[in-house]
């Protein structure tokens, strides 16, 4: 019976000057499956776990193109994501209009900060329930910005968002200092690795995850953002698991036993098969 | 007379009417630009006719526009004074984002372009052609920049760009002699030439003129000038010599 009386509308203050509602909004982040942004001096790379409602459904998308030089991934409430990606669209081609050129990074995360923060600060509205990385390329570089639903926005060179994302954030925070001198490859590597991370166990394959990525080519023109290929993803998360079992060579008896073992127990556990069987086929 | 029975015929009908500007009244003459080294050059001279009086003898008509642009105006001087406040504006609105982005003369020549044809499509035209010129840093290095856009909204970038009667007489003057790689001195003696031309042929033209440049560093419009006029040419004794059917 201990209602809170401070959490019926956005605009009312608890004694303690927080705003519940606000702190709600920020909540459905949280809900959300996991999205990883990080960048280079040249390039950012947003991924996204994939997660479907349920067993007969597939995912939601997770990851929106908004310019050539820009895109966002979402965690949270998509519906409310999808609202936020047309108005950042609608941002930057107003903007190309007028201008005859790309809005800066900086100045699209602001823009939608400004939007988020009006909701607020008026009682008659709502949060939105989604936390956006920004990604994009502007002249000073590539950009990352986190912004979330409170109107706060913060520039990073690597972040993750969503359920399980501080396994993610462990993970680049142990290397995020290499980051801006990165190969295009080698973001798509660690973004790899850090959505692996919030898997908890579940196998990365191209199917239940989405990577994209913008960037500056060394011939300084713009390498529009795109979402790489699910069979492009395959390749690298191949070669990725492949690299990861050299090192055990160290101990060749052990890991063939180990393969065998794995070999034998696929074979072994028929029913086990059909499990497995979908990833072939999302390519 | 025809404007207000328009007017009159406008109340009739219960509106108020709407004006709109059907001619220039205070005008101003060619612009000439080009790039040169270091940047882009601009020139004008400093007159502005009140139809065909030569009412003002010192106006400026080429200004600044942020750190990195010039813009120089030919035709109705009010519609350049109000394109002025634009770009004012426009600059100051950009300086207060406070995120260390600023426009460049391409993005001011691509807002001006839409301004331009908006007003035109309203039929209510800004009655000028302008000149942008500039310098910006770009991914690829310092990038020159030299477009004009007129009163109907038509835009493009050259070298080198002439207003008015100066698109007549300074172009083939700055096609024969332009080159990519001119100092500042030839570019000025190239501009001078162009202005002298202009001063002899083009009757509301006057013997004051105003250089501007910007580069890297920023831009620098230099105080009013005159040339030194040599008005003993054979031709200019006896215009009509040899030109059948003229006085």
């Amino acid at each position: 019976m201990f209602r809170n009386q401070y959490d019926t509308d956005v605009t009312t203050w608890s004694p303690a000057g927080r705003l519940f509602q606000v702190e709600y909004a920020m909540e459905a982040v949280k809900q959300g499956s996991a999205c990883v942004g990080l960048r280079s001096a040249t390039h950012a790379v947003l991924a996204a776990a994939n997660k479907s409602a349920n067993e007969l459904s597939s995912h939601q998308r997770k990851v929106f193109r908004v310019a050539d030089h820009a895109g966002v991934a979402l965690a949270g409430l998509t519906a409310d994501g999808r609202v936020l990606s047309r108005f950042l669209r609608s941002e930057c081609i107003n903007h190309a209009f007028v201008y005859d050129a790309p809005l800066p990074v900086s100045r699209l995360a602001l823009r939608l900060a400004d939007k988020a923060q009006v909701c607020t600060q008026r009682s008659w509205k709502r949060p939105y329930g989604v936390g956006l990385l920004v990604a994009g390329l502007d002249e000073s570089g590539a950009h990352l910005y986190y912004n979330c639903p409170s109107g706060n926005y913060f520039e990073y060179q690597a972040f993750a968002i969503g359920s399980r994302s501080q396994a993610a954030k462990t993970y680049l925070e142990r290397r995020f200092e290499k980051f801006n001198d990165y190969t295009p490859d080698q973001l798509i590597r660690d973004a790899l690795s850090a959505i692996k991370e919030t898997l908890q166990g579940e196998k990365l394959t191209s199917s239940n995850c989405t990577i994209s990525i913008v960037g500056r080519k060394d011939d300084g023109t713009v390498e529009p953002f795109s979402v790489i290929d699910a069979k492009r993803i395959q390749e690298i998360i191949d070669s990725m698991e492949a690299a990861d079992e050299v090192p055990p060579a160290d101990a060749p008896a052990e890991s063939s036993s180990m393969q065998e073992g794995d070999d034998t127990g696929a074979a072994g556990a028929d029913p086990a098969a059909p499990a497995d069987a979908p990833a072939p086929m999302d390519i | 007379m025809d404007a207000c029975g328009t007017q009159a015929a406008a109340a009739a009908a219960g509106g108020e009417g709407t004006q709109r500007t059907l001619y220039p009244y205070v005008t101003g003459n060619s612009v000439i630009a080009m790039k040169y080294k270091d940047g882009v050059i601009m020139a004008c001279d400093t007159g502005a006719s009140y139809g065909s009086t030569l009412r003002y003898k010192s106006v400026e008509r080429i200004k600044a526009v942020g750190k990195h642009s010039l813009i120089g105006g030919s035709g109705e001087f009010s519609d350049f004074q109000e394109i002025l406040r634009y770009l004012d504006e426009l600059t100051l609105s950009d300086h207060m984002w406070d995120d260390g982005n600023s426009l460049g003369p391409k993005e001011i020549h691509a807002y001006l372009t839409r301004v331009m044809y908006n007003r035109r499509n309203k039929f209510d035209p800004l009655w000028n052609s302008l000149v942008l010129g500039g310098v910006k840093k770009g991914p690829k290095g310092d990038e020159k920049y030299l477009g004009m856009v007129n009163m109907i909204g038509t835009h493009f970038e050259d070298n080198h760009l002439a207003t008015g009667f100066g698109n007549h007489m300074a172009i083939p003057i700055l096609r024969a002699e332009w080159r990519e790689d001119m100092t500042f001195e030839e570019a000025i003696k190239l501009i001078e030439k162009c202005l002298l031309v202009l001063l002899y042929r083009d009757r509301s033209s006057i013997n004051k003129f105003q250089i501007a440049k910007i580069t890297t560093e920023g831009s620098t419009i230099y105080p009013p000038y005159a040339l030194k006029t040599n008005w003993g040419f054979s031709a200019f004794e006896n215009p009509s010599k040899g030109a059948v059917g003229t006085w």
